[in-house]
């Protein structure tokens, strides 16, 4: 049937653009969903654990990674990055440009045997927030999807000197490709896009000095710290000050690291005091020795069980919060966090030595927000989010053309989640409605 | 099962070490090397996601090279993972009744985290229990029925208009039932919306100008459901409109029901006079009623404490935006907040908040240890920044007061056999990845009636739940599960004809037909055995959960042979 044979394009595959995908396949549109890193799930696969739940963030994300991969109405484009759109609402036409992966993904096994013989070592692995490198051949986490490894080019010795090609002999599946190039695919007959390119973090383009994070071993991003305590992370769960490998004690979180601020951005990041709260939980149950405090301006926890979550903080995870505004953070002679802080409710200047100390990190827009909102004629909102009316919240300017999740503000999963599901039926209406 | 069938039985077990949850404390390795020495097993694989491609790829490898006809995974919880399994040996060919999961980390590592001995010996005892349960497992196929392609909204608010349209655009009959005679629901008596104080009646007569010119759309003014009785897909409701009974047939159904708001007598002196709700106060803006000079809000009233102890999230963002409305009225006037945390998450509603700072909104800090004090003509406030006791004068006291739920919700909640949650919302099926179904089939929530949301997440919502019902009746026929109660033939002289079956089930799917014989309509029936559990005679056999099934598992615990 005409109407049915157009499809959906989705730019972005994390929990908002997979869900997204995954309503819309199950409606029976063909879905495009389009990923610029080598394997899907976005943010939320780099989690430890999620809020209120406490469920572990990639068992309950494999399963839909997995239904994305297999999905018979969803085509996946890893590595890939919209490159031009063409056509108006019902008739797309998008040219996506797929970088090479120098592995084929119909071959490849996943054994990891090209990994274990690349004699490039150390190239940090983005997935761990940088904490743990891999070799040239890697795949960034065992439960990937697709399950395929790739090639980075900047590393490897091959691609770069045009010696070495030990994967190439290792592999038994002959997957190795060094003659990928990268290619330009037009995807015709689009009826609508989504856009749910997801966020950055502010240490993505701030160093972050004010608070010696770079300078200091022991102060950590908080996205740093979901892979220090994540079993699959760089320490194995077990978490450790970073200066001396000694068990932390004392953790300080720190609220609204450059948001809700004159200095950097002025708006709410939305998760953090809830995420803040899940990721001293953990560490409790990690170490019951341990105390946690939270330095905070406003405690934001409306959503579903979310004030039940944060009074089991503070009754059962020796977690306290503390109203307050930080100045600075020094360190003593072993390299242990000192933070400055102004108490709010004795409006006194105190200080607080703690083992380690976390930073909630300012939510910004994604990368490449700009270059792909001039591709697709979408405006900005004054932060470079994508621009929404509150009463149409999953619309851009451009009729046709939706979004949801962080990609236009900063919000929590299950929020994300229904969103997705909402641009999913604003982009069934248009296929089905005709 | 005959001898010749035993004996063919070939079990394949896969122990997954999920990351560290499982393998971090037992060992998963000894665990596979164990499963191998049990009855009818004939090959096992540690995993280290057993979930991931490269998982279930090691998966239908041992099903293609070990002839397998029953596979075991050994890991997390099927809560999550079942169906991921089941098509994944459905795939090589192996029926996916024949699959079964052994819990070995939310029912054992995760609860035991700190006897890993103990916690690896009841791994052991949980994997040969489920082998000896898989070798009596049997093929069976899902239940395949029709699905009406059409749409029950109940609740005509913004949340419930909105689905409504949304299923309506994509072709589908769509039917809103709202109980008052005019659609709007909140929305009806609100003035200015947050946060860029759009009339509230302008977004009201979009929505409504939408359905007027919608064919798919049929609204029902003045009107209730009665009874729904069905299933997913068949639902046969019947409705109520202006005293006339309608009867319908219905695929799918989305609650958008709203929430009540909540009188806060006894509260800081409420008299719906000087010391009125935000709601109260709108409709006063309305009709520019709002002469007083010294206004004060106090939010968080009868929220955020021991009785409700949640934040309702919008009064916040209403407080400002009614607080702006007064200085922009009379910039004169003194307007001051008195909150605990102000919530303004995200880009807009912060800017708001900014915006009402910098128009001279004041803005004051109180702890629910030192609540402030109404007087009559003053309120005494803890002040933590001066540290002492101040008394702000005011001719209007303002409450900021939670939504709280329908009083009636729990009769629909009844009729439509769905569960309630915390202080009588309406319980999703999963608070992160499910957040507009329920955990019943073929039915969706949105807006309020869940949780109290604004206006701008009770539209998203709306939509949301429209994708997620649209989901099921996009196609003609729906699956469920085959794991359901049967009365076989060879039983029928056991039943004594006792009802009690009837009365327990929770999901209406067993009756007794003209013969006065019991009869369990399949596609109702959820497996869940509470029949089959009461049946005095053993009448009543739960598939994929008989007698033999659970028995030879306690004997394998036991250690007995059966």
């Amino acid at each position: 049937m005409e109407l049915n044979s157009r499809s959906v394009l989705i730019i972005g595959a994390g929990i908002a653009g997979i869900q997204a995908a995954l309503d819309l396949g199950d409606m029976g549109i063909k879905v495009h969903l389009i990923e610029k890193n080598p394997v899907i799930g976005g943010k939320m696969a780099q989690l430890d654990k999620t809020f209120p739940t406490l469920d572990c963030s990639i068992c309950i994300l494999a399963p839909k990674l997995s239904e994305c991969y297999r999905h018979p109405n969803i085509t996946l484009y890893t590595l890939s990055e919209v490159n031009n759109v063409e056509g108006t609402i019902g008739n797309f036409t998008v040219d996506i440009l797929k970088h090479a992966r120098y592995v084929k993904e119909d071959v490849c096994t996943n054994c990891g045997d090209c990994a274990s013989v690349c004699p490039v070592r150390g190239v940090p692995n983005y997935f761990d927030a940088n904490l743990k490198t891999m070799a040239a051949a890697y795949i960034p986490f065992p439960s990937a999807v697709p399950p395929v490894y790739i090639i980075d080019k900047n590393s490897c010795v091959y691609l770069n000197y045009g010696i070495c090609g030990l994967c190439a002999k290792a592999c038994g599946a002959e997957a190795i490709d060094f003659s990928q190039k990268d290619e330009i695919l037009e995807i015709n007959n689009v009826g609508c896009i989504i856009v749910a390119s997801g966020y950055g973090l502010l240490e993505d383009v701030s160093p972050l000095t004010n608070y010696g994070y770079g300078k200091y071993k022991n102060v950590v991003t908080a996205l740093e710290f979901e892979r220090l305590i994540c079993a699959s992370g760089p320490l194995e769960g077990h978490l450790k000050r970073l200066s001396d490998g000694k068990d932390p004690k004392k953790l300080a979180f720190l609220q609204c690291i450059g948001s809700r601020s004159d200095r950097d951005k002025k708006y709410c990041s939305s998760i953090c005091c809830m995420y803040t709260t899940k990721a001293a939980m953990i560490s409790y149950e990690h170490n019951n020795d341990l105390e946690s405090y939270v330095f905070y301006i406003d405690m934001r926890a409306g959503g579903k069980g979310f004030q039940t979550f944060l009074r089991r903080g503070s009754d059962e995870y020796n977690i306290k919060y503390i109203k307050s505004k930080i100045s600075h953070i020094d360190v003593d002679e072993d390299d242990t966090p000192i933070i400055t802080y102004e108490d709010y409710d004795t409006s006194e200047i105190k200080q607080m030595k703690v083992d380690l100390a976390v930073l909630a990190t300012c939510i910004i827009p994604s990368q490449g927000i700009e270059k792909l909102a001039d591709i697709l004629g979408i405006e900005l909102n004054n932060y470079n989010f994508v621009k929404t009316n509150p009463f149409l919240p999953v619309e851009t300017s451009v009729e046709g053309i939706f979004t949801c999740g962080c990609a236009r503000e900063p919000m929590d999963i299950p929020r994300s989640v229904a969103e997705a599901s909402g641009a999913a039926a604003r982009a069934a209406e248009v296929i089905k409605g005709g | 099962m005959s001898e010749k069938e035993s004996e063919d039985v070939r079990i394949g077990v896969f122990v997954c070490s999920c990351g560290t949850n499982i393998g971090g404390l037992i060992d998963v390795k000894a665990l596979a090397e164990y499963a191998k020495t049990l009855p009818n097993v004939v090959f096992t694989e540690d995993n280290l996601y057993t979930c991931s491609e490269t998982g279930l790829t090691q998966i239908k490898n041992g099903i293609k090279n070990h002839n397998l006809n029953r596979v075991i995974v050994a890991s997390c919880t099927p809560r999550t993972h079942e169906p991921l399994f089941r098509d994944c040996v459905e795939e090589e060919g192996v029926n996916q009744y024949l699959f079964d999961f052994v819990n070995i980390r939310d029912q054992d590592t995760w609860c035991h985290q700190k006897y890993p001995k103990e916690a690896f010996d009841k791994a052991k005892d949980l994997i040969r229990m489920g082998v000896a349960r898989a070798a009596r497992l049997e093929a069976l196929e899902n239940i395949i029925v029709d699905a009406t392609p059409t749409a029950l909204v109940i609740g005509g608010g913004v949340s419930g208009m909105t689905a409504a349209l949304s299923l309506a655009n994509q072709g589908f009959e769509t039917h809103l039932v709202e109980r008052e005679n005019e659609l709007g629901g909140r929305l009806k008596t609100l003035y200015k919306l947050f946060p860029i104080d759009l009339d509230a009646q302008t977004l009201l007569d979009n929505l409504k100008k939408n359905i007027k010119g919608n064919k798919n759309l049929k609204v029902h003014t003045s009107a209730q459901v009665k009874n729904i009785e069905g299933f997913i897909g068949n639902y046969e409701v019947v409705l109520e409109e202006n005293g006339i009974n309608i009867d319908l047939t219905i695929g799918v159904i989305v609650v958008a029901v709203g929430a009540s708001l909540l009188t806060p007598t006894g509260y800081f002196g409420y008299d719906g006079k000087i010391r009125i709700t935000q709601h109260e106060l709108e409709s006063k803006l309305q009709n520019n009623e709002v002469k007083a000079k010294d206004i004060v809000m106090i939010q968080c009233v009868g929220s955020r404490n021991d009785e409700r102890t949640y934040c309702s999230s919008v009064c916040c963002m209403t407080a400002l935006k009614n607080a702006l409305i007064i200085k922009e009225n009379n910039p004169e006037s003194n307007v001051t907040i008195l909150f605990r945390d102000l919530y303004t998450p995200g880009t807009y509603y912060e800017d708001y908040y900014r915006r009402a700072r910098e128009t001279g909104v004041i803005f004051i800090e109180y702890s629910p240890e030192k609540i402030p004090i109404v007087k009559e003509h003053q309120i005494k406030v803890h002040n933590e920044y001066l540290g002492e006791e101040i008394l702000i004068p005011y001719d209007l006291c303002v409450l900021s007061t939670p939504l709280v739920s329908n009083n009636d919700n729990k009769a629909l909640a009844q009729m439509i056999k769905v569960p309630l949650g915390e202080y009588g919302f309406f319980l999703e099926a999963h608070v992160k990845l499910r957040p507009m179904d329920f955990a019943t089939d073929g039915i969706f929530v949105c807006g309020s009636a869940k949780w109290p949301v604004d206006i701008t997440e009770s539209i998203s919502q709306g939509y949301a739940a429209a994708a997620r019902a649209s989901r099921i009746i996009s196609h003609d026929t729906i699956e469920v599960e085959g794991a359901t109660s049967f009365l076989p033939d060879y039983n029928k002289n056991l039943c004594t004809g006792c009802e009690v079956c009837i009365k327990i089930c929770p999901y209406n799917a067993i009756s007794k037909n003209e013969d006065d014989e019991i009869e369990i309509t399949q596609v109702l029936c959820k497996g869940c055995g509470l029949c089959g559990a009461t049946c005095t005679n053993h009448a009543i056999i739960i598939r994929h959960y008989t007698d033999q099934q659970i028995l030879s598992e306690i004997y394998a615990y036991g250690g007995k042979e059966v």
